[in-house]
């Protein structure tokens, strides 16, 4: 079968579509997602097709848009819902971490939550301080929730179609940055399964660990790294939990160096947890610490000169892996 | 069913909640039971007189005080009393306790405890059962503390929107855990509020089953006919603590005392032997019933066997 090229944005838009053709348990909730097509246009086009009772307007009612999906799945739905910016994702907490997340643990298995719950991170729009969160590494931090953050348009479609299909509630996490990046996808039905990670791009000397936006910037500077002699191995985490875990420590025992690249401020992000891991499962074959380059800590900034700061850009990263490595 | 059969049944879950509850907390006295517990002493009238005429496919929405909205909407006795012992044969297989009992056979999701979290969560299974074209409905519980929180703002609101199938049942009990309710509400009735979201509602006297009842079979009967959610507020009291370690020094005892001369189910007793619907020997062989159900779930539960260890990490993820 041919592929064609098409961008993030309308890779997700094609797995909701041929997912809501193929079950009519899958429906679409959110604010500003029907005529509209969403803040960042990803559901365009959709209302035409499936209506306005698959294709939810809402209030501006985080709590309700995560709760509705809640307990629309508790009864046999499958709910996609969009909360606008994932900074405001802290409005519907309380449904995603308490409710979501421990409603099958707590009611012994007689009950699952097959819901998705879709939302752009990342800076770099200049939106600053409540339009620019990465708040990710919160949610790998619970229990009972699965994270996916995909880097490419094959990616995000085959991951969106497993985390519809998974009956589990799945954060799915986008980045504003990358919805018209441009990939290409087969014409035939595939799935990417969630809690596998994919080498993107070979190499022995170093392994940089990434996931969403920091995936394009750490291919850009494995380019630029090897003409310099250093050969990076470029590793895509794709789903944060579950976590690939052979994956990085395969890579690791290969390059015996590894840097965790991400968006979030370093402190106490998913970073750390990577980090951690390969000092447990991989310590003897280091050659150097694990180093972590992650975000500043400061809230996101509004000029654009300072925004760039806050998050890991290409030459910090062929910056950091020079000192590490050399 | 007949009037009289109807309230014989009627009186027969009320007993049936009241001594559970009473015998739940002499088994946390003795020291018996693990955690806490939070009784709904006082307010079964609410519960029956909402859920008697719920079919099973109908749907319940409970909160951290659910014991009586379980046993109500069906939640098998013995499943309730072995998870109160934390046993593997509970209605959450132990993993819940008290504030999380349900059983989704017959229409009650797990018990949301976090005060407000359950009001989305009725209006998405309202908005499953009107998706799927069902006539089903919801009947969501929720105290008076739960309507300050902004969950109960966005819930009412898409309900009211999506004229979606969901009886909003508010228990008034005065109290949210010690405060009392004029203190942090400028309005009298919270049915008041209501009228912010266009959705039609009822003050409701909640120690008269009857009366309970009665609003509830109207509401239930607007939303299976496409009419839209209600908000019945159930004035009500309970006869307990917060939760198993308070002492109610925040409330007066004249007040305790007056809501205690309405015990619903004392004044059901009365209307019954009365109004000769049964007389003192049938109403007590009901009530010997009732409590040999109770000591044989007792004795069902102690028997039970704990949940092995390896059950701890089962049931995180569908799958695993």
């Amino acid at each position: 079968m041919p592929n064609k090229t098409v961008t993030y944005a309308e890779a997700i838009r094609e797995a909701l579509r041929e997912e809501m053709r193929r079950d009519p348990a899958v429906f679409l909730i959110g604010e500003d997602i029907g005529v509209y097509g969403g803040a960042f246009g990803v559901t365009q086009g959709l209302i035409e097709e499936f209506g306005e009772e698959r294709v939810i307007d809402t209030p501006i009612s985080e709590a309700a848009i995560a709760g509705a999906a809640i307990g629309a799945s508790l009864v046999g739905m499958r709910p996609v819902a969009e909360i606008m910016f994932f900074d405001f994702m802290t409005l519907c907490a309380d449904q995603v971490v308490n409710q979501a997340a421990k409603i099958r643990f707590m009611f012994g298995g007689k009950a699952k939550v097959p819901m998705v719950l879709r939302s752009p991170v990342g800076s770099g729009t200049g939106a600053a301080g409540h339009h620019s969160g990465s708040l990710e590494s919160w949610f790998t931090h619970i229990p009972g929730l699965k994270v996916v953050a995909p880097a490419t348009p094959y990616d995000a479609k085959g991951l969106l179609k497993s985390a519809i299909r998974d009956d589990n509630p799945v954060l799915f996490v986008e980045h504003k940055l990358l919805y018209r990046t441009k990939g290409e996808i087969p014409e035939e039905d595939y799935q990417i399964p969630i809690g596998k990670g994919e080498i993107k791009h070979q190499g022995k000397d170093v392994t940089l660990i990434a996931y969403s936006i920091m995936v394009p910037r750490s291919l850009e500077a494995a380019k630029i790294l090897a003409q310099q002699g250093i050969e990076a191995e470029v590793l895509d985490l794709r789903s944060l939990r579950p976590l690939d875990e052979e994956l990085i420590l395969q890579s690791v025992r290969k390059t015996n160096r590894a840097m965790v690249i991400y968006e979030p401020s370093k402190f106490g992000a998913f970073g750390a947890e990577i980090a951690a891991l390969i000092m447990e499962k991989a310590f003897d074959y280091l050659d150097a610490p694990v180093i972590r380059l992650g975000g500043e800590e400061m809230p996101p900034p509004y000029n654009p000169n300072l925004e760039k700061k806050l998050v890991p850009q290409v030459e910090d990263i062929v910056r950091s892996v020079r000192e590490m490595v050399i | 069913m007949e009037q009289k059969e109807r309230i014989l049944k009627m009186y027969e879950m009320m007993y049936l909640i009241r001594k559970y509850e009473e015998r739940v907390n002499s088994l946390f006295l003795q020291g018996i039971l693990p955690g806490t517990i939070h009784q709904s002493l006082g307010q079964e009238a609410c519960a029956v007189g909402m859920l008697f005429d719920l079919e099973a496919n109908d749907y319940v929405v409970s909160t951290h005080r659910p014991a009586g909205h379980a046993l109500a909407k069906g939640v098998p006795l013995r499943s309730m009393m072995a998870e109160m012992f934390g046993k593997s044969t509970g209605c959450c297989r132990g993993k819940g306790g008290s504030m999380h009992v349900g059983d989704i056979r017959v229409g009650m999701p797990p018990a949301i405890a976090i005060v407000g979290g359950g009001l989305p969560i009725a209006v998405g299974l309202g908005l499953a059962c009107k998706m799927k074209g069902t006539d089903r409905v919801v009947i969501c519980f929720f105290g008076d503390g739960a309507s300050n929180e902004g969950a109960f703002h966005e819930a009412l609101n898409g309900a009211a929107i999506w004229n979606l199938p969901v009886i909003f049942a508010c228990e008034n009990n005065l109290y949210a855990a010690s405060t009392r309710v004029d203190k942090v509400m400028k309005i009298e009735h919270i049915a008041e509020r209501a009228s912010a979201y266009g959705i039609p509602s009822r003050i409701v006297d909640g120690m008269d089953v009857l009366k309970v009842n009665e609003e509830a079979r109207m509401a239930i009967e607007r939303a299976r006919n496409g009419k839209g959610p209600t908000l019945l507020e159930l004035k009500t009291y309970r006869f307990c603590g917060h939760s198993r370690t308070d002492s109610c020094r925040y409330r007066d005892k004249k007040e305790e005392e007056h809501w205690r001369s309405r015990d619903p189910i004392h004044n059901l007793r009365s209307h019954i032997l009365q109004e000769h619907i049964a007389d003192e020997e049938s109403l007590q062989v009901l009530e010997n019933q009732v409590l040999e159900d109770i000591e044989e779930s007792v004795q069902y539960a102690l028997s039970s066997p704990d949940p092995e260890p390896e059950e701890a990490l089962k049931h995180v993820f569908y799958g695993e």
